[in-house]
């Protein structure tokens, strides 16, 4: 059994109470902070815990916090990531619901650590009933004293909001999220500068993930070395995985990084294999934007290792051979699963969410997936593999912010490891389409 | 992709003049420009997008906007920019139940399509139409966040999930029973994380 | 500080981005921009037809940048080397940038008003390709009226974002500005509207395409049949420098004078450009002295051939290839 630290109360019955998360030790990190703490000594904790960022680019967090510029009489800003929008990831949402005041607490203890008198919660407007769950949680935390003036009888004050986006995924990406929190279209700005330096209202700020926020407070509370003993090299600590596709149990799973692959989709504990005693085709291990791998290559790495659930075992043989982690949004497909078309529904997505604003992006995904229906469609020819293939190498790399590699990668990847699929339908002028649901609903659903 | 109708809103002045938010509605407004500083009202533009959608008939008609840029001191174009830039805001009338079938990879390993033909069967209309009573619109949506708890939908603030077509012929019959029309803000929401 | 584009060294100030730096070697180096306007603050970034590689960032630190930059908004370090021309990976990078921007180009120019000024043929022309391979229906917008002095032909706009900043520049009250998102996102009113003020004229100037025209010059001539000439009067509003275009007598079309890289060397009234349409309105200050960017300037590329060989054989005596032999 794999150790918890940040869902392991998520079965307490009103777990999202202040008075029962209390009960459970809640607030301990923010009461050893303020009162036995400097702010430089939280973040010397978080720098050696080695938490990397759980949003998905993995930037040390410890080393993202010390970046904060800090002049005088100038505010400082936390802000939340809750934009949860990769394909596949849906951990932050199951935390915000469940465990409520776990990331206000995070956004107390980092708060106190960076200077932040303000800090807001960036929800994905689709999250509206978790901001309300969130908004809950604030009430009784003001009322508790654990926000607003002098906490705990500290010179520390400090005030926390809410606010909802209205639907785009590229708010996800920091600088397109704080435009959207300044009342604007989500562009993502041109950097530098950076948020450490010019953040929100031009402000420094940092932006974390829930989840790196949230597990700021274990990594206060047991110590940044304590926390850096669980999990494999640089990849420290423990990661929510979002689980879905044809797997028995799909859901959120705190793993300690390091499980194997293997241990994951099939063991008890966790996916439990796949269903219907089908056989695993392929796996998208880190949310839609990172590359699709095959059975044998996400079970082993190149070399015949046993792939581990860390950041570098999953992106070992770069992106010929190996994947990221990412987002940890794990999505698996049994062999009746058309890769082609499950990368249709991702670039779709991604033409449906580029915000406009660069060419390569605004045109290309666009493009893409119009290709990419001519292979539903069955009239697509050999050569329009090497077309998208063209087209994904030009937007990667070229555009203002990382969507467009989000766009590119699925292509590239799905081209590297199936290209006979796209080859077959191709050749054959013909796909045909299978019902998921009619195929899933023969056996009993819940 | 044919082409973007998109076109230039009529604009109605005398509609205009007829907006305003109720009391309730406009004391949550207050609420929300209170947790910027000062000066930083226009901050509260998507949050407040969302009562104004919510509280004149489920959708921003350029009049609504207006009035929001009015409330919040900014120039109608960067209401305009805004509202038009973000999924959740319809800009032309909508159903009292706005349906969102999430269709992208693990929904639609599940089986979202066959969802989505469904009620189109049963409600007798496309993706993008609204039933002659106006009670249902459907719409498809991008990734909800629901891939665990797949196929999904969403209504108002409600996800209902884990969709099986028995469970979708009860949240119609419900909906349509209720009458109500359904809001991002509601309160009343139901989800089945 | 020291920064080296294609081969040839240059001491700019701190702040200086590389396509200042680059321009200031001069045409040859300089990549091409489509968005950035340098009279327009925070323009630039969105088109990235100006992408570059940075190989070594600075002296002290003389790591290459993983990606390409684009070169209007990336500030030169000291020591900073940087290659445009001579970087097979940027023209290709950049030949598929135009391509990205010419998949949904509806090529009306036979009947537009930009043909012969127009950024993007000069683009497609010197870094494009000669095929598309775009097969599908072009994106097209519903026309909208924004007013009796210009027109919007939104099916032509590249979103470089241009005429949004300037009117946040250089009016009060901006009425317009870009709606919808992705592919979807066009510069609009919204709601029907004119974009009328004493400036609003010059988003036809700053506009790299015939998206924004002058609707007082729509169709009455060919640029190139028209004679520019640099001209001014007493304005109460601007400066009063302008350019007419001429045809025998006949004063067709008044705009901002523009430098060699294509932009207004002064933003110009509405009444100068759109009311006074006599030459007795105007002091003629003489011809004007175009440049490369228009096919009007056929005879004056002279000139830039010497500059060019004079590049080119600085590039060889540093032992670069040949920018004429590009792929």
């Amino acid at each position: 059994m794999g150790r918890k630290l940040l869902i392991h109360n998520d079965h307490i019955p009103n777990i999202h109470t202040l008075d029962v998360y209390r009960a459970h030790g809640g607030y301990a990190s923010v009461e050893k902070a303020l009162k036995i703490m400097q702010p430089d000594q939280v973040t010397e904790e978080v720098k050696k815990s080695g938490l990397r960022g759980r949003g998905g680019a993995g930037f040390p967090t410890g080393m993202k916090w010390s970046f904060l510029a800090k002049p005088e009489g100038v505010p400082r800003y936390l802000v939340c990531n809750a934009d949860e929008s990769e394909p596949g990831t849906f951990k932050d949402r199951y935390l915000m619901e469940k465990i409520p005041h776990a990331l206000i607490e995070g956004m107390i203890t980092s708060s106190f650590a960076l200077g932040a008198k303000q800090s807001y919660i960036y929800i994905r407007g689709e999250y509206f009933y978790v901001a309300r769950i969130l908004e809950a949680a604030i009430a009784e935390a003001y009322a508790a004293g654990w926000l607003g003036k002098n906490i705990l009888g500290t010179d520390f004050s400090h005030d926390c909001s809410v606010q909802v986006g209205g639907g785009a995924y590229i708010c996800g990406e920091e600088t397109a999220l704080l435009e959207s929190l300044e009342g604007k279209r989500g562009n993502p700005r041109i950097k530098p500068p950076f948020p450490a330096v010019a953040g929100l209202w031009g402000c420094p700020t940092v932006v974390n993930n829930v989840e790196t926020i949230a597990a700021v407070v274990p990594i206060v509370n047991m110590g940044g070395e304590e926390y850096a003993k669980i999990g494999v090299g640089k990849s420290t600590g423990t990661k929510l995985i979002s689980a879905s596709g044809h797997i028995n149990k799909p859901g959120v799973y705190e793993i300690e990084l390091g499980i194997t692959v293997e241990e994951f989709i099939y063991g008890e504990e966790y996916c439990g294999g796949i269903r219907n005693g089908k056989k695993l085709k392929a796996v998208v291990a880190g949310g839609s934007s990172v590359p699709i791998l095959p059975t044998e290559l996400i079970l082993k790495t190149a070399k015949g290792e046993p792939r581990l659930m860390t950041y570098e075992s999953l992106s070992d043989g770069g992106f010929q051979t190996g994947t990221m982690l990412g987002s940890g949004g794990f999505i698996a497909m049994d062999e009746d699963t058309s890769i082609v078309k499950n990368l249709f529904t991702f670039s779709r997505f991604y033409h449906h969410e580029s915000c406009g604003q660069c060419s390569p992006c605004r045109e290309g995904t666009g493009w893409i997936e119009k290709i990419l229906k001519k292979f539903l469609d069955g009239t697509a020819n050999e050569s329009d593999v090497d077309l998208l293939w063209d087209i994904q190498s030009k937007i990667e790399g070229k555009t203002i912010c990382p969507l467009g590699e989000a766009a590119a990668w699925p292509v590239a990847a799905a081209i590297r490891h199936f290209k006979h699929e796209f080859l077959e339908i191709a050749r054959n002028k013909k796909f045909t389409d299978i019902s998921h649901y009619d195929r899933l609903n023969k056996l009993a659903r819940v | 992709m044919g082409s973007q109708v998109h076109g230039a809103q009529k604009f109605d002045n005398a509609k205009r003049a007829e907006i305003k938010f109720s009391d309730e509605a406009m004391k949550i407004v207050e609420t929300i420009i209170s947790r910027y500083p000062e000066g930083k009202q226009k901050s509260a533009l998507l949050p407040v997008l969302h009562v104004a959608q919510a509280e004149f008939g489920g959708w921003l008609s350029p009049e609504t906007m207006d009035y929001v840029a009015s409330i919040l001191n900014i120039k109608p174009v960067e209401v305009f920019e805004v509202a038009s830039f973000y999924t959740m805001y319809n800009l032309k009338p909508v159903g009292k139940c706005v349906l969102e079938v999430c269709q992208t990879s693990s929904c639609w390993l599940n089986g979202a399509e066959d969802i989505v033909k469904y009620i189109e069967k049963k409600l007798n209309i496309k993706v993008g139409e609204t039933t002659k009573d106006g009670m249902f619109t459907l719409k498809v949506a991008e990734c909800l966040g629901s891939c665990g708890t797949a196929p999904m939908l969403q209504c108002g603030a409600s996800y209902h999930e884990n969709l099986t077509y028995e469970k979708v012929d009860t949240i119609l019959e419900n909906y349509r029973a209720e009458g109500k029309l359904r809001s991002y803000t509601d309160l009343d929401y139901k989800n089945t994380l | 500080m020291k920064v080296t584009i294609d081969g040839i060294t240059i001491d700019v100030p701190k702040g200086t981005t590389i396509l200042q730096a680059a321009r200031m070697i001069g045409p040859e180096v300089a990549p091409p921009t489509m968005c950035y306007y340098s009279k327009l603050k925070t323009s630039g970034g969105y088109c990235r037809t100006c992408i570059v590689k940075v190989t070594q960032g600075s002296a002290a630190n003389p790591t290459p940048m993983p990606k390409p930059v684009a070169s209007c908004r990336t500030e030169v370090m000291d020591g900073m080397v940087v290659e445009n021309t001579i970087n097979k990976d940027v023209l290709e990078a950049r030949k598929g940038v135009v391509e990205f921007l010419l998949v949904n180009h509806p090529l009306d120019c036979p009947v537009c008003d930009q043909a012969g000024e127009c950024s993007l043929q000069d683009l497609g022309y010197e870094h494009g390709a000669a095929t598309s391979r775009y097969e599908f229906p072009r994106r097209e917008f519903e026309r909208i009226d924004i007013g009796k002095y210009v027109q919007l032909h939104m099916n032509r706009c590249i979103m470089c974002f241009r005429c949004v900043k300037v009117a946040d520049q250089l009016t009060e009250k901006r009425v317009h500005g870009v709606m919808h998102r992705g592919d979807a996102a066009e510069i609009s009113t919204y709601i029907e509207n004119v974009i009328e003020n004493d400036f609003s004229g010059n988003v036809i100037d700053v506009c790299p395409v015939g998206a924004l025209t002058d609707k007082t010059f729509r169709f009455k001539s060919r640029v190139w049949f028209t004679k520019p000439v640099d001209a001014s009067c007493d304005c109460k509003k601007c400066s009063g420098k302008v350019r007419l275009w001429m045809k025998g007598e006949d004063v067709l079309r008044v705009t901002a004078r523009k430098d060699q890289w294509g932009e207004a060397e002064e933003f110009i009234c509405n009444e100068c450009r759109f009311d006074k349409k006599k030459t007795s309105d105007w002091k003629i200050e003489g011809p004007t002295k175009v440049d490369r960017h228009s096919v009007i300037s056929q005879n004056h590329y002279n000139h830039l051939n010497e500059l060019k060989v004079q590049v080119l054989k600085q590039q060889k005596a540093l032992g670069f290839m040949d920018i004429n032999k590009r792929p």
